[in-house]
């Protein structure tokens, strides 16, 4: 499972789970060969619909089955889903309280060779910025298949966000993830990394290498950026007094964001912020090559925790 | 389906004038509303929500009943008057309409109104959650129908074609269109800010069954929505020629009262020229 794509993760599960579920149904908008929701399609037929490169209509069409008791699962890429159908998602989905899960996939930096128009990094603060919207980001493929049951049960707006290549191993098989609870993965007590997506993997290594340097690093697994763990921060900022956010995305508005608005309320520590810092990203030859290059490597996640140290015992 | 009787044809017509004086009453009240869009729709609404549509006022989420959409939710005030007049909820709600605790929106909410199937406001959606409502009703096995009231302006909407895609590809001969052709906008005509014609040609050449109608003909309404009925393998758009403002000299095919709110003295004369013996009240 860990040696797959995240995306075929995902499409391989959403299929088996098809079985187990009969009002799912999926929608997508020319890219289930992309999305890999071909294997949902070509095992369900009559509960699959490919509408073509229409993102606006993919929403609306989701909330019209909605309101007709299934489950819609509506695929696009996460960029366009996001910003293309955003006004869509916002009154059909947000504000009418429809049981839509969107599924915003090659999300962050994963389509790397595709640029800077198909890299997704301000869908999370996008999506966190409505009412009523979980916002949910797996981090492995562990944990993707394990969040399909919860998230196809959980009532009411959602969106999940999806990378299109592989990341880190960190959940075994049996993870259970709960919506709204935040996992620890490592203790710590000199500094917390929180973190989520393809970033926690390599959280863990960078609190690895702290480890090497005498530095006690924890590592909190944030995947649900809505509704928020504020116990949880507030419980990493009691116990190590200094955080480090790490990302695939803006430090605007999402992740780091929302940590930095509730340390600023609740419970006031140095924090430093690991993601794309306002720019756009370029084209690459490979995910993990552009996430180096956009400041996301191990380093920078161990260089801010360094620095937040620092900051802490001044 | 069963004929529509002289009489019974007067009294639809009578509902559709209570509808009009009604909308133009509460948004006069509010001191906001969109009274044009209301006014032109009068009819249609009259007919599906009084004759044609199988619905239960007193159990709004009935599995079997059929499902209407008002694509162009600034219409809302005609909405509000016909749901409740039907019943869905007491009739005082209309005066408190725009009241910081009232369950009835500027534009049409889900949530808070009993009644109304979806929420609507920007434009473009109805057509796209309608297509989805009826593939649902297929693949429930339900024989309900599904029926999106739609603005002219909306037709400028990309979304609109989208969705015509979709209804099409998917032969959903259970989802009818009504397309209020006022041809009025805020701007302006709608043929001077963004002509739409050779209308009927477009819905046809997106495979589409196209009847035409006066909107404003109680028995040319029913019957097109009698005939969508006996179309089995397309969607169905009914293109009603309409009069925006219609009923209310001064506010007829003027793009001016599209979102405006009538005076005392202008309510006055709308309730006169609607027959309405009560006044302004």
């Amino acid at each position: 499972m860990s040696e797959m794509p995240q995306r075929e993760a995902y499409g391989r599960a959403l299929a088996e789970y098809g079985d187990v579920n009969k009002k799912i149904v999926v929608l997508d908008a020319d890219t289930s060969s992309s999305t890999l929701t071909h294997f949902f399609g070509s095992r369900f037929p009559e509960r699959f619909f490919n509408v073509g490169i229409a993102e606006p209509c993919l929403v609306d069409f989701g909330v019209g089955l909605s309101l007709g008791g299934f489950i819609p699962f509506v695929n696009a890429f996460a960029a366009f889903l996001s910003l293309r159908a955003v006004e869509q998602v916002r009154t059909c989905v947000a504000y009418a309280e429809t049981n839509v899960k969107l599924v915003g996939h090659y999300a962050g930096l994963s389509d790397f060779k595709d640029g800077p128009t198909h890299n997704c990094v301000m869908d999370l603060a996008v999506m966190r910025a409505m009412p009523n919207m979980t916002v949910i980001v797996p981090a492995d493929n562990n944990e993707i298949v394990n969040w399909l049951p919860v998230i196809a049960e959980h009532q009411g707006p959602l969106y999940f966000r999806m990378s299109r290549d592989k990341s880190l191993p960190v959940h075994p098989a049996d993870v259970k993830p709960e919506i709204g609870k935040s996992i620890w993965i490592r203790e710590g007590s000199d500094v917390t990394l929180i973190s989520n997506g393809a970033m926690l993997g390599r959280s863990v290594q960078a609190a690895e290498l702290l480890a090497e340097k005498k530095i006690s690093a924890g590592v909190l697994e944030i995947h649900t950026l809505k509704p928020l763990d504020v116990d949880a921060i507030c419980l990493a900022a009691a116990r190590t007094g200094a955080i480090v956010t790490a990302e695939e995305h803006t430090i605007i508005g999402a992740l780091g964001g929302a940590v930095a608005e509730i340390l600023a309320e609740n419970c006031p520590v140095p924090l430093e912020r690991v993601g794309i810092k306002d720019r756009f990203p370029v084209t690459s030859k490979g995910a993990d090559l552009l996430m180096d290059h956009m400041g996301l490597r191990v380093l920078d996640v161990v260089a801010a925790a360094e620095k937040a140290l620092r900051r802490k015992e001044r | 389906m069963n004929y529509l009787s002289e009489a019974r044809i007067l009294e639809l017509e009578e509902i559709a004038r209570q509808i009009r004086v009604e909308s133009i009453r509460i948004i006069h009240r509010r001191g906001s509303g969109h009274p044009g869009g209301a006014l032109s729709a009068a009819e249609i609404i009259a007919v599906l929500f009084f004759d044609k549509m199988k619905h239960d006022p007193t159990n709004p989420q009935w599995e079997d009943r059929d499902r209407f959409f008002l694509s162009k939710g600034h219409a809302s005030a005609a909405l509000y008057v016909a749901l409740a007049k039907t019943g869905y909820f007491p009739a005082e709600d209309l005066l408190n309409w725009g009241e910081l605790n009232c369950h009835l929106q500027g534009h049409p909410d889900r949530v808070k109104t009993p009644g109304v199937e979806m929420s609507a406001g920007p434009l473009g959606h109805g057509l796209a959650v309608g297509a989805g409502v009826a593939m649902a009703a297929r693949m429930n096995k339900k024989r309900c129908r599904t029926y999106v009231m739609l603005g002219d302006g909306e037709m400028q909407a990309g979304i609109i074609w989208e969705a015509a895609n979709v209804a099409s590809k998917y032969h959903l001969a259970n989802l009818v269109a009504i397309l209020d052709y006022n041809d009025v906008q805020l701007d302006g005509s709608v043929h001077d800010i963004m002509p739409l014609e050779p209308l009927a040609d477009k819905w046809r050449a997106f495979n589409w069954h196209v009847i035409e109608i006066n909107g404003h003909n109680i028995r040319q309404v029913r019957d097109a929505l009698d005939l969508a009925e006996e179309v089995h393998s397309q969607p169905t758009i009914i293109i009603a020629h309409t009069t925006k403002g219609k009923g209310v000299s001064y506010m007829e095919n003027s793009s001016k009262w599209h979102g405006a709110v009538p005076t005392a003295e202008q309510l006055d004369i709308a309730m006169r020229e609607l027959n309405e013996a009560g006044g302004a009240k």
